[in-house]
């Protein structure tokens, strides 16, 4: 019993970095869209888009990183497709967050519908358990080279979004557009850049899941990563290194259920699947008021008004 | 006069027109994929629109999404973007059952009316949730809507694979049957069962409230402007909760509909995707109820178009949610279009 006890908490950590990798490439994707001022509801749309983008482009090219290259292409440019339409006016980010997350994954299912079979090349994964005699620790360490490109990222994120020229002026876009413009600023311009660059990395986080974990491609792949990552950033006070934080917590909590039901604890399984969603709600109820603004959002963001 | 009319007239045009730019923007969609554009859509309108038959199929899945239109569209008049129908639809669905199968002797009649009141107050308690949350926590509802309908999956899920499950339904774990006398008939000539009925007369009674009664009036006002309907006295938060509470009963008997007129039990069939499609309804009818009826019909015909689609042209079924996609951005992007003809027209007229 011991040791099957061992074994989930084990299992929990295995799958918080399994399962997180694409959590944290989307939220630091939608973090860096947020902190522009604006919120882009359509990252799920773009990581189905990206997951089909790479598993089609590696089983075609025989280069798994070729496909994740190219999904970060189609994120990027679904992105650049919403914060332009987001640009002219009375255009609302939400209402077109929604609708390019039904266009995305309706264009990801129709052009991936011949992939469902073939099985494409996977991404290498590095073994850091080789030390290791137990076989669910050398598991649970197995881990993919983009969960490592994930921690830079959000270092490098949270370091030029404080420390740059180009950091300071995503942030006045996002604090007060008056202000960004005030200053000569292009504020459409560095939204949308910001929306892009951010669809860059949810597309890199789709790829992730058709590449590696769970490494197929399937019109059921994506289970509300993209949608998540929204409420991951408000979790995560707009800050990268607190994305990845939460990206692993999220990703350790959707492992409780599977990891439970291995020492025979089977009834809670959908309502612990259900917890990152419960947990994000709390979180909204505990952390929202209405006598002030969140802290640390940008004040451009409709979502905090 | 010819200002009212105008007034009338600028949404129609400038929604025809953007539907025209969607099949245009779709035709060329199609084309760069090798299939001939007006073939596709001769298809689609036969599979739609062609014979009775069609319609009758077009009509039975406009049904639902008349209902879930509601959803999104009345928390639209007060300016929330409410998400959350999928969950109502779900809640509605599983409750309608609940209650079919705690009463096994009451007459069908009974049955049927406890189901749809169970429905509408599960659905209904379901997006007062966001409404409660936006209005004394500021809690954002698109955000809290969405979560909702992750939970209320999971709920559902679970209840059905424990508590209330039918041992018999082996591979696909769903609840009781809740009788062959109980279910909701077919509407006497047609193969077109009650959920239509439903969901014309909520959009026309959702019309007549908010178009014609004070508190359609008031909600209106809170929607354009919370500080000043405070100012006015309104009693905000209880609208909010009003109109949450209505919008998620049109979705919970939705849920009762599928279960009773179909399914006869609930299960995930329930999930399917009826809220969404909803949303994109009641933004096409830009939140009007009687625009939500032709609307529906029309995303009704589209989806049903589907099967023959692959049919005939070896499409994908997916096709249809491409083209349902790009209506969706060309009618979002419109909206920067209203104001613009009516300025150059005063233009012209100086």
């Amino acid at each position: 019993m011991e040791a099957g006890w061992w074994g989930v908490l084990i299992a929990v950590l295995g799958g918080a970095i399994r399962i997180g990798t694409p959590f944290l490439f989307v939220s630091l994707g939608e973090c860096l869209t947020e902190k522009s001022g604006r919120i882009n509801l359509g990252l799920e749309g773009t990581l189905v888009m990206g997951a089909m983008t790479g598993y089609a482009v590696s089983l075609h090219s025989g280069s798994p990183w070729l496909g994740v290259l190219c999904a970060g292409l189609a994120g990027m440019a679904l992105g650049a497709l919403h914060s332009w339409l987001c640009s002219f006016q009375r255009v609302n980010d939400i209402a077109v967050g929604i609708a390019m997350m039904l266009f995305g994954t309706g264009l990801a299912f129709f052009l991936g519908k011949p992939y469902i079979q073939p099985s494409a090349p996977r991404l290498p994964s590095i073994d850091l358990g080789a030390w290791s005699d137990v076989p669910q620790l050398k598991a649970a360490l197995q881990i993919n080279a983009l969960f490592l490109i994930g921690i830079v990222v959000a270092i490098v994120l949270g370091w030029m979004l404080t420390n740059t020229a180009w950091g300071l002026k995503v942030r006045v876009a996002g604090e007060s557009a008056d202000a960004a413009r005030a200053l000569g600023l292009p504020v459409d311009r560095i939204r949308i850049m910001s929306t892009a660059q951010g669809g860059f990395l949810a597309g890199i986080g789709g790829s992730y899941l058709s590449l590696y974990y769970p490494f197929n491609w399937s019109e059921g792949l994506s289970s509300g990563q993209g949608l998540m990552a929204v409420a991951l950033v408000i979790f995560a006070r707009w800050q990268p290194m607190a994305c990845l934080w939460v990206s692993l917590l999220w990703g350790g909590a959707a492992a409780l259920g599977p990891s439970l039901q291995s020492v025979g604890i089977t009834g809670g399984y959908y309502i612990f699947n259900a917890i990152p969603y419960i947990m994000t709600l709390a979180v909204m109820i505990i952390t929202c008021s209405p006598r002030r603004t969140l802290v640390g959002a940008p004040h451009e963001l409709t979502v905090t008004r | 006069m010819p200002q009212t009319l105008n007034k009338a007239l600028e949404p129609f045009l400038i929604i025809v027109g953007s539907l025209t730019i969607s099949m245009l923007l779709f035709g060329v969609f199609v084309a760069s994929v090798g299939a001939d554009p007006f073939d596709v859509y001769q298809t689609m309108y036969r599979a739609a629109f062609g014979t009775s038959f069609s319609w009758q199929n077009t009509l039975i899945r406009a049904a639902p999404l008349m209902l879930t239109a509601l959803c999104t569209a009345l928390p639209g008049y007060l300016g929330l973007i409410v998400i959350g129908g999928e969950g109502a639809v779900v809640m509605g669905g599983l409750f309608a059952a609940i209650a079919a199968l705690a009463m096994p002797s009451a007459p069908p009649l009974v049955v049927l009316l406890t189901m749809a009141l169970a429905g509408m107050i599960a659905g209904g308690i379901w997006l007062m949730i966001p409404g409660l949350l936006r209005h004394y926590r500021a809690v954002n509802e698109t955000i809290s809507s969405l979560l909702l309908n992750y939970i209320a999956i999971a709920l559902l899920n679970h209840l059905v694979t424990n508590t209330f499950r039918d041992p018999e339904s082996l591979n696909h774990p769903s609840t009781h049957h809740i009788g062959e006398a109980n279910m909701i008939g077919l509407i006497p000539g047609t193969d077109l069962h009650w959920g239509l009925v439903f969901g014309i007369v909520a959009c026309v009674i959702a019309w007549f409230f908010m178009r014609h009664t004070v508190f359609g009036f008031a909600s209106q006002i809170a929607g354009g402007n919370v500080r000043a309907a405070q100012i006015a006295g309104l009693p905000v938060g209880r609208l909010v909760l009003i109109i949450c509470f209505v919008a998620g009963a049109a979705g919970g008997l939705t849920g009762m509909v599928e279960v009773a007129a179909i399914h006869g039990r609930a299960n995930d069939t329930l999930n399917a995707n009826y809220g969404y499609a909803g949303i994109l309804v009641a933004f096409v009818a830009r939140n009007n109820p009687l625009a939500i009826i032709p609307v529906a019909v029309l995303l009704g015909g589209i989806r049903a178009s589907s099967g023959l689609l692959q049919r005939a042209h070896e499409l994908p079924d997916a096709t249809v949610l491409v083209m349902q996609g790009i209506i969706f951005l060309v009618i979002l992007f419109s909206e920067t279009l209203y104001g613009r003809f009516s300025r150059l027209q005063k233009q012209g007229a100086s």
